[in-house]
């Protein structure tokens, strides 16, 4: 029996050596096949990546929560600090947006009765969906969210995801119970935005720093920093005006924006259907697309 | 024979928890800490549970879990699929292949062939994502995060060596 099991070990030790090297070298060729299929954008793919995000869910919403409240926590003392300061600051920015709201009464009186005039129809009515960030994942390569609202809630891919700042980015895949946004500093974010005071068209182009840049700009247009940057609406995904950054450094390298939205702040996102499908395919729904004339 | 069951139950619990382990820093990895700047170079904490266990435990890690684990990651942060399943397979080839080096020394040599290992892993990764993506990927960021990868590793390496004599004791 002793002599059997040396017998044995003696000989099974180089096969499990050679079965271990054989199952990591088709591992590392696995990972790559993966790559290549990725890249093919294949749909089994993307429902493989929502349906394990759909599992890890329920998980990092839980986990997510004590840091949230933590953090909350540090926040509210440290306001708590500044308290009188920002009173007077908040007081101030009462007192003009007070006035604001005035000229925007007039204006708003006086473009409902230009468009009664002109019989403008109106583009189609925004519907809004509030989610949750549970995870933030990214670091130097992508950068995108989790949020913890999925297809059951009405998800569609294209959506607008905003915050009370700006804009955030938009929905890029989604499962039953989890969303994730493609940030606007991502490498692949297109976005069609309009250079507000000259109505200027371009496209803001991510590149996995904090500041996106505009490209795609007419020849011989002038911007310059501080210029705010909003949606387009161009290709019928985004609803216009969304705000987006503010122009941050005009240079030969090329234009650079500011971004509204502070990564590290957003908790809470909205995600707009617009009741537009745009550019953006969805399986089976592709004939009722007709754009507004 | 009831005994024996248990017995087998706790040793099978207790051979898991690399791989638990590995899943918790991957999730760890990905939630919203609401630091400022500390999403882009949030520190490679899956492949610290990697490298520490590739070099004390290989028998309990074995490759699939590592692709498993590069798997999930890829998934959460939205990084191509693959990726990080590739990285990860070839540090845990690279310290399995020389772990006699790594056995049983001081923590200096420890860290140091994590410094060797990240930045490797960290060119590695890179260069993978810069031709998926067809362009070059600005490195900054990636700088910071193997800065901050080395200044975490001990915190991380003290907790593992712990539960590695507190619960791995025997296996």
């Amino acid at each position: 029996m002793k002599e059997g099991q040396r017998f044995s070990g003696r000989v099974s030790a180089p096969i499990t050596n050679l079965v271990h090297r054989f199952t990591y070298i088709g591992l590392v060729a696995a990972a790559f096949a993966l790559m290549l299929l990725g890249k093919a954008d294949l749909f089994i793919v993307e429902r493989f990546r929502a349906q394990v995000t759909d599992a890890v869910a329920p998980i990092l919403e839980v986990v997510s929560k004590p840091v949230a409240t933590f953090n909350e926590v540090i926040q509210r003392g440290r306001e708590l600090a500044d308290i009188r300061r920002e009173n007077a600051a908040l007081r101030q920015d009462i007192e003009r947006l007070l006035q604001w709201q005035s000229v925007a009464r007039v204006l708003e009186g006086e473009n409902k009765a230009l468009r009664e005039q002109l019989n403008f129809v109106p583009g189609p009515q925004a519907s809004y969906l509030t989610a949750r960030t549970i995870a933030d994942s990214g670091g130097a390569f992508a950068h995108s969210l989790l949020v913890n609202v999925g297809s059951q809630d009405g998800v569609t891919n294209g959506q607008a995801v905003v915050t009370g700042d700006g804009l955030v980015g938009r929905v890029a895949g989604f499962g039953s119970r989890a969303t994730r946004v493609l940030l606007i500093t991502d490498l692949n974010s297109r976005i069609p935005v309009l250079v507000e005071p000259t109505r200027t068209r371009a496209i803001l182009a991510g590149n996995n720093s904090d500041r996106p840049r505009l490209i795609h700009l007419p020849p011989g247009v002038s911007v310059s920093p501080g210029d705010r940057i909003v949606t387009s609406g161009h290709g019928g995904v985004f609803p216009t005006g969304l705000p987006v950054g503010v122009v941050d450094s005009v240079s030969e390298a090329g234009i650079s924006m500011q971004p509204f939205v502070r990564r590290d702040r957003i908790e809470y996102v909205r995600l707009i259907d617009f009741g537009l499908q745009g550019i953006i395919p969805l399986p089976g729904k592709i004939t009722d697309a007709e754009p507004p004339k | 024979m009831k005994p024996a069951f248990w017995l087998r139950l706790d040793t099978l619990a207790r051979k898991f928890t690399p791989f638990g382990l590995t899943f918790v820093l991957i999730l760890l990895n990905v939630l919203p800490l609401h630091i400022p700047g500390m999403a882009r170079v949030m520190p490679l904490l899956p492949l610290m549970a990697i490298y520490h266990w590739a070099v004390n435990r290989p028998q309990l890690m074995p490759a699939y879990v590592v692709f498993l684990a590069g798997l999930l990651q890829d998934i959460l942060t939205g990084s191509p699929l693959g990726v990080s399943a590739i990285v990860f397979l070839g540090v845990y080839g690279v310290i399995v292949g020389q772990r006699r080096f790594l056995v049983d020394k001081s923590f200096a040599v420890i860290w140091l062939g994590f410094s060797l290992v990240a930045a490797g892993a960290s060119a590695v990764n890179w260069l993978l994502v810069s031709v998926f993506y067809v362009t070059i990927i600005d490195g900054d960021a990636l700088f910071f995060q193997y800065l901050l990868s080395l200044g975490i590793f001990p915190m991380l390496t003290w907790i593992f060596t712990r539960w590695q004599r507190a619960f791995l004791g025997q296996i």
